[in-house]
C-alpha cells in the first residue's frame, strides 16, 4: 500500500466500501453484537480481532446475509441495503470463505464449485475460468482432482477461487490459517496481498495476533459483543493486541524447566499401524515414540492427518492389534479399552468437547464421572457414589477456576474455554502417569489457555509424561521439550524443541502433499517469534 | 399469519413434563369432535370413556390389572430408549414369554404354586429374552436395525402362538376352539385383594419401575445408558462398551415383556389363546414416551393408557362404538405427544419481524 494511499484513509475522505452503525443482534441468553460500527475501505486488508465468543463470527454472517440484525444500519458503497441472503450478498460483491468448508469429498473440484453457483449460465467454459483464476493468483489447483485427495489447503483454495470466479469486492476469511502449514500461510497471505492491490478489500478473521501484525493494516478489536478498540496492527505489538482483545494484562505461562528428564520412558509406543474406521480417515502407519515421566512430547502435525487415529489408539477406543503397541508404565496396553488404560495411569483430553470428551446435556459432576470413575472410585457396588462425585467435580472447578455455578450445572451451559479447563482439569486431578491431550486449546480464550498450558507444565513437572497433539505449532514450541509432526499417518522423527525450526516442521508438515520445490528457507513472518 | 418455531438453544424443563399434559388435553377434544361428528353427545361420550370405568367398584382394581404389563414393558424399553436401542418388538417378546411360561403351566400342572409361579415368571423372563437375543445379536454382529428386526420377529412370534394354540398345545377338550387347556390353580398368580383381579404381577410392574428408577438415576449401568443414548461418541471415550449396552438394553426390554406375558396369561386370561394381548407391546412404546422414558413417569403414562382400554371397552357397552376407539385415542395421544414434544426444543413466534435499519 502506497503512502498516499494512507493519507486517504487516514483523512477518510474515500467512500467506505462497507459501514455498518449500530448493528445489534440478540441470541437466547447473550447478545452476540452490542451497537457494533465497523467501516472497510476498498482495497484495505481489515482485521476483525477478537476471542472465541466476541461476535466476530455472528458480524460477519450479518455481512454475509446469514443472519439478520435486530437493528442497526449497514451501508454498501454508500447506499443503505439490507443483505438478504448469502445470494444477495454474492451479487452485491461480497464474497465469503468459511472456517469450515462445505465441499463434497468424492467429487472433483471443478464440480464442486459448479455446484456452487447459483446461475446455470455461469457453468460455461467455468473449467477454463478456474485455470485462468488459479494461475493469475498463484493458486494451484487441478480442477479434475476429487477433493478427498486433497490436503486442507488446497480445500481451502477450492473455497477461494469459488468467491473470485464472483470477482467480489470484498472478501471475508474466517479464520483462515487455522489449517494451513507456515509455508501454505505465507502463500495464502501473498494471494490476499494481491487481491488488496487489486483493489478487492478483504475482512480476516482470526485471533492470531502475529498474523494479523504481518497482513492486515487496519484492525477492529471485539470483546464481549462490542467493538473495544481500533488500530494499526503493524504499529502494536502482539502483546498489546492480546491485552486489547482480553482486556486484562497477559501472565505469561512459567517455563517449563528442561533437561531435568530421567528414569524410564512412561508411554511407549511400538511401531503402531491402524486402519481409520473413517471412509476417508487416515491410516496409521508404523508409528513409533517414547515420552519419559516429566518431558512434554508435542505433536504438530495438520489437522486429518491421522491425529484423531491416534489419539483414539492411545486412549484405547480404537485397540491396536499387537498388545505391545503401546505400553504404559511397562504393562503392555495395546488391546486394553479406555477404562483398563485409565486404571494402568492413562488419562486423556479429547479434541472434540462437545458429545467426545463431555456429554452436553450431563451436569458437571456427571462428566466428572465420565472419564475420572476408575481411578477416583466414584462407584461403589455398582452404584453412583454421588457425594464423593460432586466433591471431585467441585474439586476440579475450585482448582483450574472453572467460571460456573457449581457440579450440578449441566456441561452446555459453559463456555468453550470454562469447559475446556473442566475437561482438562478433570483428567489432571486424576494424577496420571500418562497424559495425551489433542489440541487443549482450541477455541479456547486466551486466559484459559494460559491456565491450560500451566496446568500441562505442573503436571509434567511433577513426573507425568504428557503428549500434547496440537495443529498450533505456537503452543508446541511454548510447551514442549520435543517435538514430532504426523503426516498421512505417519509420525517423524521427534527432535528436541531447541534443535527444530519452524520451516523444517512446517516442511514436515506438508508431508508429500507440499508443493515440490519449496525453498526451506521461505521465511514465515511472525512465527519465528515462537521458536525463538 | 404464520408461526414461526426458534430455537430455545437449550431444553426446556418446564415443556419436559408440560408436553405430555398438553398432548392429553388436546387428545381429549380430539376425543370430543370425533365422538360428536359419530353423532354423540361428546361430553356425555367422554364421560363413558374417560370416569365411568372408573366410578364402579372394580373400576380402580381393574385400571391396575390392566396398567401392569404396560408398565412391566414400558419401564423396559425406557430404559433401552435412553441408550437409542429402538426395541419396537416388545409385542412379539410378550408373547414369547407367555408361551414359555404357559407351556410350563400345562406341563406341571399339578406342582405346588410356590415352585410352579416363580419358575413360570424365570420361563417368561427367558422367552422374552431369547426372542429379544435375536435382533440384539442381529445389530451387535451385523449392524442390523433392531427397530425392523424386533417389529417383524412380532409376527413371527404371533404365528409361533397360533400354531400351538391351534396344534400340539389344544386343548382336547376345548371343541376345536384354538385355545390350550386353562391353567391349573396352582398356576394362577396370587390375587393380592380379596373380589379383584389385581394379582401379584401388578406389585411387581411397581416394583419394577421403582427398581427401574434406582438403576437409571443412581447405578453405573443406567449411567453407562445414558451416556450411550446421549453422546455415543462420549460412551467409546469412557470406555463402556456399546456393544454389551445394546445386549443388556434388549434383554431387559424383552425380559420385562416377557414376564409381563407370563403375568398376563397365567392371572387374567389363564390360558394361551391367539389372542392373548390387545396390543400390550405397542402400547407400552407410547406409555414410555409418555412417561418422559423415566420409569416413575412410565407409571403415570401407563395408568393412563390402561385407562384407555377399559374406556373402549364401555364405549362398547355403553355407546354401541366400535372397539378402535381404544387404538384411535392412543394413535391421536402418540402424534399429539410427538407434535408437543417441539416445544421442549423450539419456541412458537410470531411472524419475523422486519430487519431493522432500511
Amino acid at each position: 500500500m502506497t503512502g498516499q494511499a494512507e493519507t486517504i484513509k487516514a483523512t477518510g475522505t474515500a467512500v467506505p466500501l462497507l459501514s455498518l452503525t449500530g448493528i445489534v443482534k440478540q441470541f437466547p441468553g447473550t447478545l452476540a453484537n452490542d451497537h457494533v460500527d465497523l467501516t472497510v475501505l476498498p482495497g484495505e486488508i481489515h482485521a476483525l480481532l477478537g476471542e472465541n465468543g466476541a461476535g466476530k463470527s455472528t458480524l460477519v454472517k450479518i455481512i454475509y446475509g446469514v443472519l439478520k440484525p435486530d437493528a442497526g444500519e449497514i451501508r454498501w458503497q454508500g447506499q443503505p441495503i439490507v443483505v438478504q441472503n448469502p445470494n444477495h450478498a454474492r451479487r452485491l460483491g461480497i464474497g465469503m470463505v468459511f472456517q469450515h468448508f462445505s465441499l463434497f469429498e468424492a467429487l472433483t473440484v471443478a464440480e464442486n464449485i459448479a455446484l456452487g453457483l447459483t446461475d446455470a449460465a455461469d457453468r460455461k467454459g467455468l473449467r477454463a475460468r478456474i485455470v485462468e483464476i488459479a494461475r493469475s493468483y498463484g493458486l494451484h489447483l487441478d480442477p479434475d482432482r476429487a477433493v478427498h485427495d486433497l490436503s486442507v489447503g488446497e480445500r481451502q483454495r477450492i473455497e477461494i477461487v469459488r468467491c473470485l470466479l464472483q470477482k467480489p469486492k470484498l472478501l471475508i476469511m474466517d479464520e483462515p490459517t487455522s489449517v494451513l502449514t507456515p509455508q501454505e500461510v505465507e502463500r495464502l497471505f501473498e494471494t490476499l496481498r494481491r487481491l488488496a492491490k487489486e483493489g478487492c478489500a478483504i475482512l480476516y478473521i482470526s485471533h492470531k495476533l502475529e498474523e494479523i501484525r504481518a497482513l492486515c493494516e487496519r484492525a477492529t478489536v471485539m470483546r464481549f459483543g462490542k467493538v473495544v478498540a481500533h488500530c494499526d496492527p503493524r504499529q502494536e505489538t502482539a502483546k498489546r493486541l492480546a491485552e486489547m482483545m482480553i482486556g486484562t494484562e497477559l501472565k505469561a505461562a512459567s517455563h517449563h524447566a528442561r533437561g531435568e528428564v530421567n528414569g524410564g520412558p512412561r508411554l511407549e509406543v511400538r511401531a503402531l499401524s491402524l486402519k481409520s474406521e473413517q471412509q476417508f480417515g487416515t491410516d496409521l502407519k508404523d508409528i513409533s515414540f517414547a515420552v519419559k515421566g516429566g518431558e512434554i512430547l508435542g505433536i504438530g502435525g495438520i489437522a486429518g492427518n491421522g491425529q484423531a487415529e491416534l489419539m483414539a489408539a492411545l486412549s484405547g477406543e480404537m485397540p491396536a492389534a499387537a498388545p505391545d503397541a503401546i505400553v504404559i508404565d511397562g504393562v503392555a496396553a495395546g488391546r486394553l479399552g479406555p477404562r483398563e488404560r485409565r486404571a494402568l495411569g492413562g488419562c486423556f483430553v479429547p479434541e472434540e468437547r462437545n458429545g467426545h470428551g463431555a456429554v452436553r446435556d450431563m451436569s458437571l459432576s456427571e462428566n466428572a464421572f465420565l472419564s475420572g470413575h476408575v481411578r477416583r472410585a466414584l462407584a461403589r457396588n455398582g452404584l453412583i457414589n454421588s457425594g464423593k462425585t460432586a466433591r471431585f467435580a467441585d474439586d476440579v472447578i475450585r482448582s483450574f477456576d472453572v467460571r460456573t455455578t457449581g457440579p450440578s450445572a449441566e456441561a452446555r451451559s459453559l463456555s468453550g474455554g470454562n469447559l475446556q479447563k473442566f475437561l482438562v482439569g478433570r483428567e489432571v486431578k486424576q494424577s496420571p502417569s500418562v497424559l495425551v491431550v489433542c489440541q487443549p486449546t482450541w477455541g479456547v480464550d486466551a486466559g484459559a489457555a494460559a491456565a491450560i498450558h500451566q496446568a500441562l507444565i505442573d503436571l509434567a513437572d511433577n513426573g507425568t509424561a504428557v503428549v500434547v497433539i496440537s495443529q498450533d505449532l505456537d503452543e508446541i514450541f511454548a510447551l514442549a521439550d520435543r517435538i514430532a509432526v504426523i503426516a498421512e499417518g505417519r509420525l517423524s522423527q521427534a527432535m528436541p524443541i531447541g534443535e527444530a525450526s519452524i520451516e523444517q516442521i512446517g516442511l514436515l508438515m506438508g508431508g508429500t502433499h507440499g508443493a515440490p520445490g519449496e525453498s526451506p528457507a521461505a521465511s514465515v513472518e511472525g512465527r519465528d517469534a515462537a521458536s525463538a | 399469519m404464520l408461526l414461526r418455531l426458534e430455537p430455545r438453544g437449550q431444553r426446556s424443563r418446564l415443556w419436559t413434563y408440560a408436553s405430555p399434559l398438553l398432548a392429553l388435553a388436546l387428545t381429549v377434544v380430539t376425543a370430543a369432535v370425533i365422538f360428536a361428528m359419530l353423532g354423540k353427545d361428546p361430553l356425555q361420550s367422554l364421560y363413558v370413556f374417560l370416569i365411568s370405568p372408573l366410578t364402579s367398584a372394580t373400576g380402580l382394581p381393574e385400571l391396575f390389572v390392566k396398567a401392569a404389563p404396560l408398565i412391566l414393558i414400558g419401564v423396559g424399553l425406557s430404559l433401552g430408549f435412553r441408550a437409542n436401542v429402538w426395541n419396537i418388538g416388545a409385542e412379539g417378546q410378550y408373547t414369547l414369554g407367555a408361551i414359555f411360561a404357559g407351556g410350563l403351566a400345562l406341563s406341571y400342572p399339578e406342582a405346588p404354586a410356590i415352585l410352579l409361579i416363580p419358575a413360570m415368571m424365570l420361563l417368561g423372563i427367558l422367552g422374552g429374552m431369547t426372542w429379544a437375543a435375536i435382533p440384539a445379536y442381529l445389530r451387535t454382529r451385523w449392524n442390523a436395525n433392531e427397530i425392523l428386526t424386533s417389529l417383524m420377529l412380532t409376527y413371527v412370534a404371533q404365528l409361533l402362538l397360533i400354531y400351538l394354540v391351534t396344534g400340539p398345545w389344544r386343548d382336547p377338550d376345548g371343541y376345536g376352539f384354538p385355545q390350550t387347556a386353562l391353567f391349573s390353580s396352582s398356576a394362577t398368580p396370587p390375587i393380592l385383594f380379596e373380589g379383584t383381579r389385581v394379582h401379584l404381577g401388578v406389585v411387581v410392574a411397581f416394583l419394577a419401575a421403582i427398581v427401574g428408577w434406582i438403576v437409571l438415576t443412581r447405578s453405573v449401568i443406567g449411567f453407562q445408558l445414558r451416556v450411550l443414548g446421549q453422546a455415543p461418541r462420549a460412551a467409546r471415550f469412557a470406555g463402556f462398551s456399546q456393544e454389551r449396552l445394546v445386549w443388556l438394553s434388549l434383554m431387559v426390554g424383552g425380559g420385562l415383556a416377557g414376564l409381563a406375558g407370563m403375568f398376563e396369561v397365567a392371572g387374567p386370561v389363564g390360558q394361551l389363546t391367539p389372542s392373548i394381548s390387545p396390543g400390550y407391546g405397542f402400547t407400552a412404546i407410547i406409555v414410555a414416551f409418555l412417561g418422559r422414558l423415566h420409569p416413575i413417569g412410565v407409571i403415570f403414562g401407563g395408568l393412563i393408557l390402561a385407562l384407555s382400554y377399559l374406556g373402549g371397552e364401555a364405549a362398547q357397552i355403553d355407546l354401541g362404538m366400535p372397539n378402535a376407539v381404544t387404538g384411535i385415542f392412543q394413535g391421536i395421544l402418540l402424534f399429539f405427544l410427538l407434535a408437543c414434544d417441539v416445544l421442549i426444543l423450539y419456541r412458537l413466534r410470531g411472524p419475523r419481524p422486519l430487519a431493522g435499519g432500511a
